[in-house]
């Protein structure tokens, strides 16, 4: 394997890692909060004891998913540095807000959160509770803007003369931060960890329940995370359907790749699996139309129309001008004649929405691999399918009071925590598989965005971090099971 | 009597005297930093343009840029 392949391997296990633990931190701040306003509403000691416990078990997952995200960004500087470079400000202004945003809500009031039960009023806890969520979301939102800017390309301007991209003024910047692709990955990413969130505090609960523990606690808590975790799958469908659209507009091939749409057209069928088509539901989701077009692998290399009836060129047809656009690049950075760089310029702005096309060696190099993101797609959405009728089915009981005798329910919720696991990264598979070749869509290829390192290099840090990653896996798990196995008896102040 | 100390200091400092349960963690956060920032980043993961100037990054890039022929995809 080479380095690109490499570098790409270590960064997927680098954002997958991460994304073990910014799920739980989003869902549990909100399952917490609401538990922690109750108790502020109620008075009732049980709902801080409850409180404390969730907020126990986040503390541990924050503590070991902190600084996972850093690791991205030594890759970034050492990997990745020619895309590092080109992406300039477009990526490092959001990735900057971001870390001063994240440092300051997060280290202020995780810290009353955590410490200052018996030293602030019980409204201000309440506060830091809930702004300790906020700040971990507002800090979701930042790099999502980051990633969506990855994904379609707004607001920037390419400077020949410094090979960057670049924020031309205010609106740009606008532009990006109100990103669809980022507003709609947002939300997605974000209520799916709600999803997690309350899937993990169901399954614990569930847990107890099947040992015959705390037996109130365990209830209440499967309501209020069952009905978070509701919420949340309520809201990914939503979100999910605005992602399709967005797919369909700005990635025609990641939905072509993740239908496994070789001929598109008009009306277009959805695949449930190999075999079981709906008609006309991929047109529908893609589009909101019964019968919008929706371009199939072969039709995009063939180049097509689309439903606003722009006309999409062919993938060769981008790659003749990706090259006249970096043939001009070469032109303007070689050349001192005033005229010749004009010409060069007026060329290369001409063509410089192509310009990653330049570096494809034939038409095929667009298309993703296929079979990985048809079949991570279908286990997204199969999986938090079932998930949202576990949690239905388990609010259901214990609301009516049935939840204790039903085993098979407990035993099918505890088991959904690690579903939910593979439900979470099955989706950025679709994401980030889906849309490859490029790191930025149609502008730098993942070959180009490389920095000049051997495969060996790579491959040491590659499993130097493995091993760091197991470690601390490892270690999360046995602290977060032996905090559940002791329970929730925590007394009032205690850290 | 001695001057009062600003409340963010004493939550930190009682809160890290107090801990019990949490110790373990702040433990963890650390020894994690150590590795990350002390060994890795010094040994492992030097920003690959690091030492240059501006504009020599700028050439760099561009003249990778540029260099359309020699390059392969591996999906």
């Amino acid at each position: 394997m080479d380095v690109v392949i490499w570098s790409r391997i270590q960064f997927a296990m680098t954002a997958a890692y991460h994304w073990l633990f910014v799920p739980l931190t989003l869902g549990l701040a909100l399952v917490m909060a609401v538990m922690e306003t109750l108790y502020v509403v109620k008075k009732d000691e049980f709902w801080k004891k409850t409180a404390q416990f969730w907020i126990k078990l986040f503390a541990i997952n924050f503590a070991v998913g902190i600084a996972t995200g850093i690791i991205l960004e030594f890759e970034f500087g050492t990997n990745w540095s020619n895309y590092s470079w080109f992406v300039g400000d477009m990526f490092g202004a959001p990735l900057a807000i971001e870390g001063i945003l994240a440092f300051f809500m997060e280290a202020t009031f995780f810290a009353v959160m955590f410490f200052g039960w018996d030293k602030v009023s019980k409204r201000f806890h309440l506060a830091s509770t809930w702004l300790t969520g906020i700040g971990a979301t507002v800090s979701a939102y930042w790099i999502l803007v980051a990633n969506g800017w990855m994904q379609n390309p707004v607001g920037t301007t390419f400077n020949p003369d410094t090979v960057r991209s670049e924020m031309a003024s205010a609106a740009a910047f606008w532009e990006v931060v109100t990103n669809p692709v980022a507003v709609s990955k947002f939300f997605h990413s974000v209520t799916s960890g709600w999803v997690t969130g309350g899937v993990f505090v169901v399954g614990v609960s569930a847990w107890y329940l099947l040992k015959g523990r705390e037996k109130k606690f365990a209830l209440r808590s499967i309501l209020i995370g069952g009905i978070v975790g509701l919420v949340g799958s309520a809201a990914v469908m939503i979100s999910g359907d605005a992602s399709g659209v967005h797919a369909a507009e700005f990635q025609p091939m990641k939905l072509a790749a993740a239908e496994g749409l070789e001929e598109g057209g008009k009306g277009a069928a959805f695949t449930i699996v190999p075999g079981v088509k709906v008609p006309h539901m991929l047109s529908l989701l893609a589009t909101h139309d019964w019968n919008g077009y929706v371009p199939g692998i072969n039709d995009i290399l063939r180049g097509y129309t689309d439903n606003e009836g722009r006309v999409i060129p062919s993938v060769a047809d981008k790659m003749a001008m990706g090259r006249t656009a970096l043939d001009a690049l070469e032109t303007y950075r070689g050349s001192e004649d005033p005229a010749v760089k004009a010409e060069a310029l007026a060329l290369l702005n001409a063509n410089v929405q192509y310009m990653g096309y330049g570096h494809l060696e034939k038409p095929e190099d667009v298309i993703p691999p296929v079979g990985v993101v048809f079949w991570a797609f279908r286990l997204m959405v199969g999986l938090g399918m079932l998930l949202a009728l576990v949690l239905l089915l388990c609010v259901w009981f214990a609301w009516k009071g049935k939840l204790e005798n039903c085993r098979w329910l407990l035993w099918t919720a505890l088991w959904c925590i690690p579903l939910v696991y593979i439900c979470g990264q099955a989706g950025w598979v679709v994401a980030e598989v889906g849309r490859q070749p490029w790191t930025i869509q149609g502008l730098l290829p993942v070959n180009v965005a490389i920095s000049s390192l051997s495969a060996a290099a790579v491959k040491t840090t590659f499993f130097i971090f493995l091993a760091v990653f197991a470690l601390f896996l490892i270690i999360e798990i046995r602290i977060l099971l032996r905090a559940i196995r002791k329970g929730p008896e925590v007394e009032p102040g205690n850290a | 009597m001695g001057r009062r100390q600003p409340f963010f200091w004493t939550l930190y400092r009682d809160g890290f005297r107090n801990m019990t349960w949490g110790r373990p963690l702040v433990w963890l956060i650390l020894l994690k930093i150590i590795i990350l920032f002390g060994i890795l980043r010094v040994f492992f993961f030097k920003p690959a343009m690091s030492g240059l100037t501006d504009e020599q990054k700028s050439e760099r890039v561009g003249r990778h840029l540029t260099q359309k022929d020699t390059l392969t995809l591996n999906l």
